[in-house]
């Protein structure tokens, strides 16, 4: 038998550390070549760790959410036969590898310690409820047991309320009249349950980030109102034309644009400020960041070079960018180095929003819910779509009347989108 | 004139334990069975294992009782004269037992509506057998077929089965006492035997290749045993490999943990080094079975790995215990019938039946920490309890063993006079997922030995009464 220690691969890019966010393996679980021990995170990118053998895992480096440094030991997994012998082929590129044979003398330092404890969940005084982990046997009567079997339900799906955790006959029947574990009884009663829930990975990282924007940017929010009446005549006209496999229009490509043309001419807010140097860097490009939900949480993936596309080109990207985002499958590069960001809600918009600034940048746009309102046009009330933008600047380096310029700039683009296109 | 095949939908071969409770289970379940056996029902533990071996135990408990009393002047008041052992009306109430035990099983099989076939079976294919039987070749076809065929005692190739050197079979029909009786192989089996022998009256030594005797048990369960073993006059030595026989057959040749050769004269020499699974000569080769080890290797539900093929008992491998068997035999006969069942049980007690006994149910503290648990342990001594003491038999403690964090009770062993009966109420606690503080607060009738299981929890509950 043979061991190996598969340490923290380096994640490129001269990071020196990664955050551990998720286990795919536990002691005593047997892993097959390339099955995904864990996941580990960076600046942005998550990077799956793949096992380089095929065996036992024996012990695990670190808890979720543990910083680790790369080459530090992060698995040990035991092999059947001669570890050695595995090594060159299975090794990923990525991963480094130690191989100890038990008999080495070297094994005293870097035998595992002894299994980890299987430490129950503890009674908390809130709650009773004790989630048994799925290695180990449920604890029922054999009587449980057997109708669990009868009634080809897995006992470990089934939560106890007895000592210890002990399933009883209560429990399976909850279960089975549900479908789902429950310790309430019917009718109306009091929760006293708690769950406690560790900030890690992306969570963690939107947190620190939404921190170190609010704490080091005096924000000023400025709302105001677009008649986008004509906008989406407009809208409506070019995606008629497309075919149904064909991208079509939202705002946003819209409001892209429009931004290209007024930071053009202000490009004071196209910019970041690094305010531990003290210098504002003005950027050329306009990389516009969009704040996009995920199942993870909120990222900004980013649309490059939004100068040096037109329209359609600014459309296919979002939708590529917001999917990649999505699914997880975003490149590093991809999630960052925005220059301003746009935040949009969509059909939740509401009325009007306080958008924190994406730092180090010094601007932010976001898009509200388009609503049909009456406006009186001088002798009558007509219907308009109006959408509200709530734009938040770094009022160190973007005055009250530069931010209101900006914004009557886009306005003026947006209620008369025709301007959008002409070249100036 | 060949025999008209048997068609049938459940063919158990092999009546022992695990073979007769199967059949007897899956009759009342309506499932068309038939079983077939080569030698006696009742198998092994019937025949020539468990019955018989603990009718001699008692026999020879008895003697040493009364040779006891009449030998010193006995602490109760009693006195005997002269006491005498015939061994051959011993063995004729023993073999009465069996013979009862026998028809029994039989008995039941038949109420079960089970056909029972009497001959050696052969495996044509997976689905059919021939049986070799008194009036000739019966084929058996069957939907299912459990393979409950058993094990029996390894052969020492330096000291083949006959003359002088016996197996436990021979040992349990011997018409009298050997004078001087070498036990090889310091196991359970060895030591229960040459228990009895000793108390019978003869001149025990048990050499042990190992450098325990009762390696499987822990040193704090065996040494009351030890110490027993060594007031009935038994010798044993451990770290000691039997070599041979001598030329003429009257001593055994051993050889010492440190090379030497020595020469221990004997007039019977038992080996009991262990049982092997029964799997040769019924064409198992016919069938290519996954093996696991010497063993058939066998799922949850006691499938082969051929389907429709199941197995039960020893020839699955360790522990290769009756009881074990006949769970199994229970559960693959419901499954037969259609129900869903698998093996799901939390632990298989296990007896010794040395003088004392020793009972193991579950984890012990070695084998929980080994596992990974956090834990605590209590052990209550018999020398603390009031019914040992009236018992004159005060070696001996009962140990609980439970999760430190839950105290859910994980194991519980025993060594003590008679607490081979504890092995219920421990093999329940764990079934029932008991914790310590459940074992704790259930009255134990006083005055008796059960009562050191509640204090054993309590101890380890940190308030023992007792102690």
């Amino acid at each position: 038998m043979g061991e190996f220690t598969i340490k923290m691969p380096d994640v490129g890019e001269g990071v020196a550390e990664a955050e551990l966010v998720e286990w795919h393996v536990k002691p005593g679980d047997p892993v097959r070549e390339d099955m995904v021990l864990a996941a580990v995170m960076t600046d942005k990118a998550t990077v799956e760790i793949p096992s380089p053998v095929t065996g036992t895992v024996l012990w695990l480096g670190a808890e979720i959410g543990d910083t680790v440094a790369v080459k530090a030991p992060l698995v040990r997994i035991e092999v059947a036969g001669e570890g050695g012998e595995l090594t060159a082929t299975a090794m990923p590129e990525t991963v480094t590898i130690e191989t100890v044979e038990e008999q080495a003398p070297v094994t005293k330092v870097e035998s595992p310690p002894p299994p980890e404890s299987k430490k129950a969940v503890k009674a908390a005084p809130v709650a009773r409820v004790e989630v048994q982990t799925p290695a180990e046997k449920p604890i029922a009567s054999p009587a449980v047991r057997l109708r669990a079997q009868e009634s080809g339900i897995d006992l470990r799906q089934v939560a106890g309320t007895g000592p210890a955790g002990r399933i009883t006959h209560d429990d399976l029947d909850q279960f089975l009249t549900r479908g789902t574990p429950s310790i309430m009884p019917a009718g109306l009663a009091k929760k006293t349950a708690v769950e406690e829930i560790k900030v890690t990975g992306l969570r963690r990282r939107i947190s620190e980030k939404m921190v170190l924007s609010t704490s080091r940017i005096p924000h000023i929010t400025y709302v105001e109102e677009i008649d986008v009446t004509d906008l989406e005549d407009l809208r409506a006209t070019m995606n008629g034309s497309r075919k149904p496999n064909q991208t079509k229009l939202t705002i946003l490509p819209f409001l892209m644009r429009a931004l290209v043309k007024t930071v053009a001419e202000q490009p004071g807010v196209n910019a970041t400020f690094d305010d531990d140097a003290g210098i504002i860097t003005r950027h050329g490009a306009v990389h516009i960041g969009i704040a996009t939900q995920t199942p993870a949480g909120l990222t900004v993936p980013v649309v490059r070079h939004a100068e040096a596309r037109g329209i359609w080109d600014c459309a296919a990207e979002l939708i590529r960018l917001a999917e990649a985002a999505r699914t997880g499958s975003a490149l590093r590069e991809e999630l960052s180095g925005s220059t301003i960001t746009i935040t949009s809600l969509g059909a939740m918009g509401g009325i009007a929003t306080t958008p924190i600034i994406n730092h180090p940048e010094v601007a932010i746009v976001g898009v509200n819910k388009i609503m049909t309102r009456p406006v009186w046009d001088g002798s009558q009330f007509i219907p308009r779509k109006i959408m509200n933008l709530s734009s938040s600047f770094d009022h160190r380096v973007v005055d009250g009347w530069d931010a209101a310029t900006f914004v009557q700039r886009i306005k003026t683009l947006l209620e008369t989108p025709a301007l959008i296109f002409i070249e100036s | 004139m060949p025999m008209k095949e048997i068609v049938c939908k459940l063919l158990v071969i092999g009546a022992g334990p695990g073979g007769y409770i199967c059949a007897i289970r899956a009759g009342q379940l309506g499932v068309d069975t038939v079983i077939v056996e080569a030698v006696k029902a009742g198998g092994t533990c019937l025949n020539i294992g468990c019955i018989p071996s603990k009718a001699l135990i008692h026999a020879a408990e008895e003697f040493e009782r009364v040779i006891h009393m009449a030998g010193a002047r006995s602490p109760l008041g009693i006195s005997v004269e002269a006491p005498k052992l015939d061994l051959a009306q011993t063995v004729v109430w023993k073999d009465g037992i069996v013979g009862r035990l026998n028809s029994g099983v039989l008995g039941l099989l038949r109420k079960a509506k089970v056909k029972i076939v009497h001959g050696k079976a052969t495996f044509r294919d997976g689905k059919t057998v021939e049986v070799e039987t008194e009036t000739g070749t019966q084929v058996i076809r069957a939907e299912t077929v459990v393979i409950a065929t058993g094990s029996e005692p390894v052969e020492l190739p330096s000291l083949p089965f006959g003359g002088p050197v016996i197996s436990s079979t021979e040992a349990l029909s011997l018409k009298a006492v050997p004078k001087k009786l070498i036990v090889v192989g310091g196991g359970y089996i060895g030591l229960e035997l040459g228990t009895a022998f000793a108390k019978l009256g003869a001149q025990v030594t048990v050499v042990e290749a190992t450098p325990q005797i009762l390696p499987q048990y822990d040193a704090e369960l065996v040494r009351p045993v030890a110490k027993r073993l060594g007031e009935l006059g038994i010798h044993v030595l451990t770290g000691v490999k039997a070599k041979g026989l001598s030329d003429e057959g009257l001593a055994l040749l051993i050889e010492t943990a440190n090379g030497e050769e020595q020469r221990l004269p004997a007039d019977k020499i038992l080996v009991t080094v262990g049982r092997k699974p029964r799997t040769e000569g019924w064409g198992l080769e016919e069938l290519d079975l996954d093996r696991a080890g010497r063993f058939l290797r066998i799922d949850e539900r006691c499938r082969t790995s051929m389907r429709g093929v199941h197995a039960i008992g020893d020839i699955t491998g360790e522990p290769m215990l009756a009881h074990r068997a006949m769970t199994q035999g229970e559960m693959v006969a419901e499954i037969v019938a259609g129900k869903k069942r698998v093996w799901d049980k939390r632990c298989i007690p296990a007896v010794c039946f040395t003088d004392p006994e020793i009972v193991t149910a579950g984890f012990s503290p070695d084998e929980a920490r080994a596992q990974g648990f956090e834990i605590r342990v209590g052990l209550f001594p018999f020398t603390a309890n009031g019914r040992a003491m009236t018992m004159l038999s005060e070696d001996g403690f009962v140990r609980v063993v439970a999760r430190a964090d839950t105290n859910l009770v994980l194991g519980v062993q025993a060594v003590g006079a008679g607490v081979s009966e504890l092995s219920s109420a421990f093999a329940l606690a764990i079934e029932m997922g008991a914790r310590l503080e459940d074992i704790a607060a259930t009255i134990h009738a006083h005055p008796t030995r059960s009562e050191g299981f509640q204090e054993a929890a309590l101890k380890a509950l940190g308030h023992a009464l007792h102690i």
